[in-house]
C-alpha cells in the first residue's frame, strides 16, 4: 500500500489520504482487498473482502489493482538493503528476515537497533511490524501478533499469541479454530503424539507440529540470503549523504588489505556497495588475476569504474567486500629483494582487464593442427598453456589474415603455380614462389566435402611475399572449379 | 659497400641479455610503405631482444583487418606473445601506455592505421617517456600514416624488396630483404639501408643503399644530425 502510494506521490496524482482507497487482485468470485488505507480501515474494510462488499459498507470506497509480483521484486531489494544492519538478510514473500546474531551491540543493544530500524524504513515512508525473537516463526509470529517492537523474553510470549502466526495456511487454521485449538499455547498443550497421528501427512506449510517445533527451536531452519556475505567486508558509514565514493575508496582499500594481511588471504574479486538512501543499492565489481592485497592497487581498479555506479538520490553507507578470497602468504621472490616479474605481468593484465573487458587480452598458445587457422588457440593471459606440441617444419607467415581473401589467379590449370594474381583490386604478378604444400581437411572435426588445400608461398614483382592457396582440385569430385584465397603474408 | 651488422649507437643503453644487441629501450616508430605491414613487423621482431619476457602486441581495428594479425608460428622463436585487439586508436595507446607501466615486459608492439587524431605529440611523448622510465622498448607501427610531429626517438621506414636468391631452390624467395630508412633520430645519423633477414640465425645484415658510400662513412659532423 505505501510503495502504490509513493508511486501516486511520484507520478503527482496522490488521491488524499483522507479517502479511502484499497489495492485489489483478482478472487475467485470477483476482486478482493488485497491492502487498504489507514481511512478504509477506520470505515470497515477489511482485508480479504470481496471489494463488492466492501462498496455497500464504504460507498465512496476507491479501487485500483495491486502489483504484487513489484511487491514482491520491491522487498528482495529492500532485503540487500538491509544488509547494513547485519550480513544475513532474506525476504520471504511477506517479510524481512534479518539474522541479527553478533550484531546487536554495534547499534547500541536490542532495544536501540529496532528502534533505529523502524526509524530508517519510516525515512523510505514504509511502516514496519519489527520483533526479536531466537527464532524465524517465533519473530514472525511476534511481528505480525505481538506487541509493538515486541522483544523475546521467554517461551511465555509465544502462548498468547494465535494459530495464524504460526505460518498455516488458511485451511490449517480455519481447522484448528475449529478443533478450540485458538492459540499456540493451547495447541502446546496438546500431546504430541496425537498431533502427530492428526497431521501425519501434511506438508510443513500445513504441519502445526513442525511449525511449532521450528518456532521453539527443536526443529533447525537456517536463514538462506540469495548471496552468502563476504568473510572480509569494510565500510565507511556518513553523517549525511553524499554522492561520489572517490575520496572513502583508499581507506576502506586500506582497512580491507589490512583484515585481508591479517588473515593472509588476498582478494580476487571485489564488490563495493552503496547503500542508497531510497532503499536501494547500487553494486560495481572487479576481478583481479592473482590475489592481490596491495591497496593502491585495488583503488586503482576501481578508478575508472566509479562513476558507473548509479548514487540515486545519495549514500550514507559504503560497503567495500573482498567476495573471493584465495589463501596469499607473504613471499619474498628472491634473496636479492629484486622484482617480482609474475606479479607485475598479473597486475598488468587486472590494469588491462578492468579497463578493457575480460575478453580483450589473451595469450596465443600453439595447438596441434596443421590447418593454419586452428594452429593457433587463445587463453587467458596467465593461463598455463599445455605441452607444446612440435612445431611446424614448414615456414609459416608472419601475419595471417583472419578470414582468407579469395583472388582470381591465372595459373596452369590444373595445379600450377600462380603467375598472376589480383588481391583488393590490385595486379601483382608472381616471380618467385615455392610449394605447394599441400594440407589436407581434418576428416574428424571438418564437414563433408572440405577440400584440401594447396598453399603457395609467392613473392611478387614489388617484393610482397604473400601466402596463397588454391582449395581443392579439379577433378576430386567436391564443387567446380577449385577457387584461390590469399591467407598471409610473409616478412 | 660497407657491410654492417648493426645499427651505428651512439651510447644508449640497450639491453643485451643473450649477449645480443637489442632494441633501444625507448619509443621507436615504423612506418609501413603500402602492404608491407609484414615486413614492418618483421623488421621490429627482429630488433627485438631475445628473451622469455612476453610481448604485448596491440592491435588497431582496421589494422588487424587490412594487414592481418601476429601469428604464433611465424614468430619462430618461442616466445610468449600477449595480444589485444581494440577498437578505437585512442584505447590503443591507453593500452600501450599501461604495459609500459610494467617492468615484466619484453616489449610493446603497437599497430595504428592512418593517422588517427588521437597520435599526437603529447601522445608520443608520454609513451616515450614512459618506455624510458621503465626500460621496456615500444614500438609504434603505422600503417598507410603519415610522418608527422612525434617524440618517438627514432623513425624508421621500411619497405619490402625483392628477397635474396635461394640457395636451395632458385625459384622459390628466399631471406627476406628490406628497404630500411632511418630518417629520422635523436642520436643516431640517418641512413638508408638494405637489411637482409637472416631467418636461421635471426640476424640483420645491412649494407648501405647508397653506393657512393657518402653517408655510410661516418656520422658526420655533429651540426648536421637529425633531431627526431
Amino acid at each position: 500500500m505505501e510503495r502504490w502510494q509513493r508511486e501516486q506521490d511520484r507520478t503527482g496524482n496522490a488521491p488524499s489520504a483522507d479517502l479511502p482507497q484499497v489495492l485489489v487482485v483478482e478472487g475467485a468470485h470477483g476482486p478482493v482487498v488485497h491492502a487498504a488505507n489507514r481511512a478504509a480501515c477506520l470505515a470497515g474494510v477489511a482485508t480479504g473482502a470481496r471489494v463488492v462488499d466492501m462498496r455497500a459498507i464504504c460507498p465512496s470506497l476507491r479501487v485500483d489493482y495491486a502489483d504484487p509480483q513489484g511487491d514482491l521484486a520491491a522487498l528482495e531489494r529492500l532485503a540487500l538493503w538491509a544488509r547494513r544492519w547485519c550480513p544475513w538478510t532474506a525476504a520471504d514473500g511477506q517479510g524481512l528476515i534479518l539474522d541479527t546474531t553478533g550484531s546487536d551491540h554495534l547499534w547500541g543493544g536490542e532495544p536501540a537497533m529496532l528502534a533505529e530500524m523502524e526509524g530508517r524504513l519510516s525515512l523510505l515512508g514504509l511502516s514496519s511490524r519489527l520483533a526479536l525473537a531466537p527464532t524465524w516463526g517465533a519473530a514472525w509470529a511476534l511481528a505480525r501478533f505481538g506487541p509493538v517492537r515486541a522483544i523475546w523474553r521467554g517461551a511465555a510470549d509465544l502462548a498468547p499469541l494465535p494459530v495464524a502466526g504460526l505460518r498455516l495456511g488458511d485451511e490449517t487454521a480455519l481447522l484448528l479454530h475449529r478443533l478450540g485449538l485458538k492459540t499456540v499455547g493451547d495447541l502446546a498443550a496438546v500431546p504430541r503424539l496425537a498431533l502427530a497421528r492428526r497431521f501425519a501427512r501434511a506438508q510443513l506449510a500445513e504441519n502445526p507440529l513442525l511449525r511449532l517445533d521450528q518456532m521453539t527451536g527443536h526443529l533447525a531452519e537456517p536463514l538462506a540470503p540469495p548471496d552468502a556475505p563476504a568473510v572480509f567486508c569494510a565500510e565507511a558509514r556518513l553523517a549525511e549523504p553524499i554522492f561520489d565514493p572517490t575520496h572513502h575508496l583508499p581507506g576502506l582499500c586500506d582497512d580491507l588489505c589490512a583484515r585481508l594481511a591479517v588473515a593472509g588471504h588476498g582478494a580476487r574479486r571485489l564488490r563495493l556497495t552503496v547503500y542508497r538512501t531510497d532503499g536501494e543499492v547500487a553494486s560495481i565489481e572487479v576481478a583481479m588475476a592473482a590475489p592481490s592485497r596491495e591497496a593502491a592497487h585495488l583503488v586503482f581498479l576501481f578508478r575508472d569504474r566509479l562513476e558507473r555506479i548509479d548514487p540515486g538520490f545519495g549514500f550514507d553507507l559504503i560497503a567495500l567486500e573482498a567476495t573471493v578470497t584465495e589463501p596469499l602468504a607473504v613471499v619474498q621472490a628472491n634473496l636479492a629483494g629484486g622484482r617480482d616479474e609474475a606479479l607485475e605481468l598479473s597486475r598488468l593484465v587486472d590494469r588491462l582487464t578492468v579497463r578493457f573487458g575480460v575478453g580483450a587480452m589473451s595469450r596465443a598458445v600453439p595447438r596441434a593442427s596443421h590447418i593454419p587457422e586452428r594452429a593457433e588457440g587463445r587463453m587467458p593471459p596467465l593461463a598455463t598453456p599445455a605441452p607444446l606440441p612440435p612445431p611446424s617444419l614448414a615456414e609459416r607467415p608472419l601475419r595471417l589474415l583472419d578470414h582468407p581473401e579469395e583472388v582470381r589467379v591465372l595459373y596452369a590449370v590444373p595445379e600450377g603455380p600462380p603467375a598472376q594474381f589480383v588481391w583488393r583490386r590490385q595486379t601483382h604478378r608472381a616471380v618467385r614462389y615455392a610449394g605447394p604444400e599441400r594440407i589436407a581437411p581434418e576428416w574428424w572435426q571438418d564437414r563433408p566435402g572440405t577440400r584440401l588445400r594447396d598453399y603457395f608461398k609467392v613473392e611478387d614483382d614489388t617484393g610482397h611475399r604473400y601466402w596463397l592457396f588454391r582449395e581443392g582440385l579439379h577433378d576430386d569430385g567436391r564443387g567446380g572449379d577449385p577457387r584461390w584465397f590469399l591467407h598471409g603474408m610473409f616478412t | 659497400m660497407s657491410r654492417i651488422s648493426t645499427f651505428p649507437d651512439a651510447g644508449r643503453q640497450t639491453t643485451a641479455p643473450g649477449g645480443r644487441q637489442g632494441s633501444p629501450l625507448t619509443l621507436s616508430e615504423v612506418f609501413a610503405e603500402a602492404r608491407s605491414g609484414a615486413g614492418a613487423a618483421g623488421f621490429v621482431l627482429s630488433q627485438l631482444a631475445r628473451g622469455a619476457a612476453p610481448i604485448l602486441w596491440i592491435q588497431d581495428r582496421m589494422s588487424c583487418r587490412e594487414t592481418g594479425r601476429p601469428c604464433l608460428a611465424g614468430l619462430g622463436d618461442g616466445r610468449t606473445l600477449l595480444r589485444m585487439e581494440i577498437t578505437r586508436p585512442a584505447d590503443v595507446l591507453v593500452a600501450a601506455e599501461e604495459g609500459l607501466r610494467s617492468k615484466a615486459l619484453g616489449a610493446v608492439i603497437a599497430e595504428l592505421w592512418g593517422d588517427p587524431p588521437a597520435l599526437n605529440f603529447t601522445a608520443t611523448k608520454r609513451l616515450a617517456l614512459r618506455a624510458e622510465a621503465t626500460g621496456v622498448p615500444c614500438w609504434l607501427i603505422r600503417h598507410s600514416g603519415t610522418a608527422d610531429l612525434s617524440a618517438a626517438r627514432d623513425r624508421w621506414r621500411i619497405a619490402s624488396l625483392p628477397s635474396a636468391p635461394n640457395p636451395d631452390d632458385t625459384k622459390a624467395p628466399g631471406d627476406p630483404r628490406w628497404r630500411v630508412d632511418l630518417f629520422r633520430s635523436r642520436d643516431k645519423p640517418p641512413m638508408l639501408w638494405v637489411a637482409r633477414h637472416d631467418r636461421a640465425a635471426d640476424r640483420l645484415d645491412l649494407s648501405a643503399a647508397v653506393s657512393d658510400g657518402t653517408l655510410a662513412a661516418g656520422a658526420g659532423p655533429d651540426g648536421q644530425r637529425a633531431i627526431g
